[in-house]
């Protein structure tokens, strides 16, 4: 059953000046434990689509549903709320709050949704064990590589157990070596929880792990295809 | 206590932001803090001049005496009424006092003066001729026949301790006044005009004198503290009868309330003027705080940061800061102040000529109440959390795809 339902939607930017058409009518289902990458040029409506998928952006039209709910009946406080519950993020450039340490950071999310503090720190340390940065927990972002900064917000985006992770470009930054590891992080995670991840992405290196490729050329699904 | 954390790492993520931000509160709590505290010393000292030191902060007066202030307008002595006065905890001194103006005459010259009969030791705790005195002795009893002179008139006439002054003057109901009294001391005032003026007589003789027995022109009041001045008129208002008429210093002297406000208002406008600056050096800062910092909030609203916890933690950081700021330039104002209380600012030469033409003693005092400095501080304060609004109202209207391209 697709937890993801995005229905005919379209994305226009400077609707009133030179309208710039970033997604024309995209139908897609993801479903739960799907590992999916989203690719496609520069330009394409790879981001466009992620961000409307996660809340961050409405659609001009079409609806999105996920897990039976659309998100054009909600307000932006509970768009707010359903993505602190319900969807994790990671950026390309981590995005880690410089002022927290690293476990701090992953637990920032568990206390912004009123979880008891003894299991937030709990659920912190082993996530960031499972990401392989055990020893790293009280460090700060700037003290962490790009790789490891990324594994942060990793754990962070699996803290509160996310139906679904949306990755924008996640290794975009990062070295081969931090790709190939971060890749089978994830690809672990997948596996062994169930956790559905999305990407959007360029590098070839995620596409030939993803179980599904959806290819977008000119805001439209050029190709859907399983790997 | 995780918003808390996070303001304050926040705060000293870049320290020269706000150590700026602070140092702009501090110095303007500082700035508006002394302004404030020197004006009112040099208010206070204007009152204290012109009222707390001669005048009294309240007077008793009989009817018609303030528009017309002579001996015919007096009012009989009420020893039950000074007794009442004497017991009222709110008042420091009861002064009853006969007062009018004379011819004194020396061997060669003659000038018009004031004429002060007072309660001899009531009037130690006004205005204090006792302590004044630079030559000769104070008065024994309220029925000596002797008289204390300002050091200007004494000069003018030419006269000195142990010398005879002559008085002459109309006394009450036009009885004719005038007698030969022994200066038994010289008294020097830091004002001039009383300096070259004045004359003490004990009560009993200068009612001798203007055959005014058993009257006074005036009780004068002395309050514990000025503030309470208004209190007390009422009070002792409503236990008098018509025969009475109770006046407030700034009835007595309007023309004081009216220079006091004026200087107030100009001084209001030096601390807008300060306040704007401030104000702008304040925002300037939160504008960069904001602008810096647009890509990080875009990305705690992305994962699921509400919007009023954001601004709930801005909030946090900049009451923090203006708080720390703010008691930083408290602390700070505080050695100032209590340095210039100590050891008043004095005036020389041609500025302290022109003070003393205004009839104040040519130094400034500052003020030590505490109720100035928390006045300013609080205005500071508000100021620095009303343009700490503006973050917060980005915050409101961020849209978090727009700031992470940022």
């Amino acid at each position: 059953m697709a937890i993801i339902e995005v229905k005919n939607i379209t994305k226009t930017y400077n609707e009133k000046q030179v309208p710039v058409h970033a997604l024309n009518g995209i139908d897609l289902d993801i479903g739960a434990g799907e590992f999916t990458a989203i690719v496609g040029p520069s330009g394409c409506g790879k981001t466009t689509l992620l961000n409307i998928i996660g809340g961050l952006d409405k659609p001009t039209e079409g609806s999105i549903t996920i897990n039976g709910s659309n998100l054009d009946d909600l307000t932006e406080k509970q768009i707010i709320d359903f993505r602190l519950h319900h969807i994790g993020f990671v950026f390309q450039a981590y995005n880690l709050i410089p002022v927290l340490t690293a476990l701090e950071n992953v637990i920032f999310i568990l206390q912004m949704q009123g979880r008891p503090h003894n299991e937030c720190i709990a659920t912190g340390k082993e996530l960031l064990e499972s990401v392989g940065l055990g020893d790293k927990i009280n460090k700060r972002p700037s003290e962490l590589s790009g790789g490891q900064q990324q594994r942060v917000a990793v754990a962070r985006a699996l803290a509160s157990k996310p139906d679904y992770v949306l990755a924008d470009e996640p290794t975009a930054n990062l070295d081969s070596k931090s790709t190939s590891d971060l890749l089978d992080m994830m690809h672990q995670l997948n596996e062994s929880v169930g956790t559905t991840f999305v990407f959007s992405t360029h590098d070839q290196r995620v596409v030939e792990r993803a179980k599904r490729v959806v290819t977008l050329v000119d805001g439209k699904i050029e190709s859907d295809t399983k790997q | 206590m995780l918003y808390l954390k996070l303001a304050w790492r926040n705060i000293w993520r870049n320290k020269r932001r706000t150590l700026i931000t602070m140092s702009s509160v501090v110095m303007a709590v500082l700035l508006s803090g002394v302004m404030s505290s020197m004006q009112q010393g040099q208010y206070d000292q204007m009152i204290d001049n012109s009222v707390g030191s001669f005048m009294g902060h309240i007077q008793i007066q009989a009817p018609g005496y303030h528009d017309e202030p002579i001996l015919d307008h007096s009012l009989a002595v009420d020893s039950t009424l000074l007794r009442k006065l004497n017991e009222n905890d709110e008042i420091e001194a009861v002064v009853p006092r006969i007062e009018s103006f004379a011819l004194a005459g020396g061997p060669k010259k003659t000038k018009a003066g004031m004429v002060i009969g007072t309660d001899i030791n009531a009037e130690k705790f006004l205005s204090k001729p006792d302590r004044k005195i630079i030559d000769g002795e104070y008065f024994t009893s309220n029925n000596e026949h002797a008289v204390l002179i300002g050091q200007g008139l004494a000069d003018y006439l030419d006269l000195s301790v142990g010398d005879s002054l002559v008085l002459i003057s109309s006394g009450y109901h036009g009885v004719s006044a005038a007698d030969l009294i022994p200066i038994k001391g010289i008294v020097k005032f830091g004002i001039q005009d009383l300096n070259n003026s004045i004359t003490y007589l004990p009560i009993e003789t200068a009612q001798s004198f203007y055959g005014a027995y058993g009257r006074l022109t005036d009780i004068a009041i002395l309050a514990r503290s000025p503030k309470d001045i208004g209190q007390i008129v009422n009070e002792i208002s409503t236990d008098l009868d018509e025969q009475y008429k109770v006046y407030g210093w700034q009835e007595l002297m309007p023309e004081l309330v009216q220079a006091i406000q004026a200087d107030r208002g100009s001084g209001y406008i030096i601390l807008l003027v300060l306040y704007m600056i401030v104000g702008f050096g304040i925002l300037g800062t939160v504008l960069m705080m904001t602008a810096e910092r647009k890509y990080e909030f875009g990305v705690m609203l992305a994962i699921g940061t509400s919007r009023s916890r954001m601004a709930f933690m801005l909030i946090l950081e900049m009451t923090t800061i203006t708080v720390l700021g703010t008691i930083i330039g408290i602390v700070a104002s505080l050695p100032f102040i209590f340095y210039f209380n100590i050891n008043p600012m004095h005036f020389t030469g041609e500025a302290a000529a022109a003070i003393e033409e205004y009839g104040m003693e040519p130094f400034i005092r500052f003020s030590t109440d505490p109720e100035l400095l928390l006045i300013q501080a609080g205005i500071i304060l508000i100021i620095s959390l009303l343009i700490s609004i503006y973050p917060v109202i980005h915050s409101k209207k961020l849209n978090p795809v727009e700031a992470m391209r940022h």
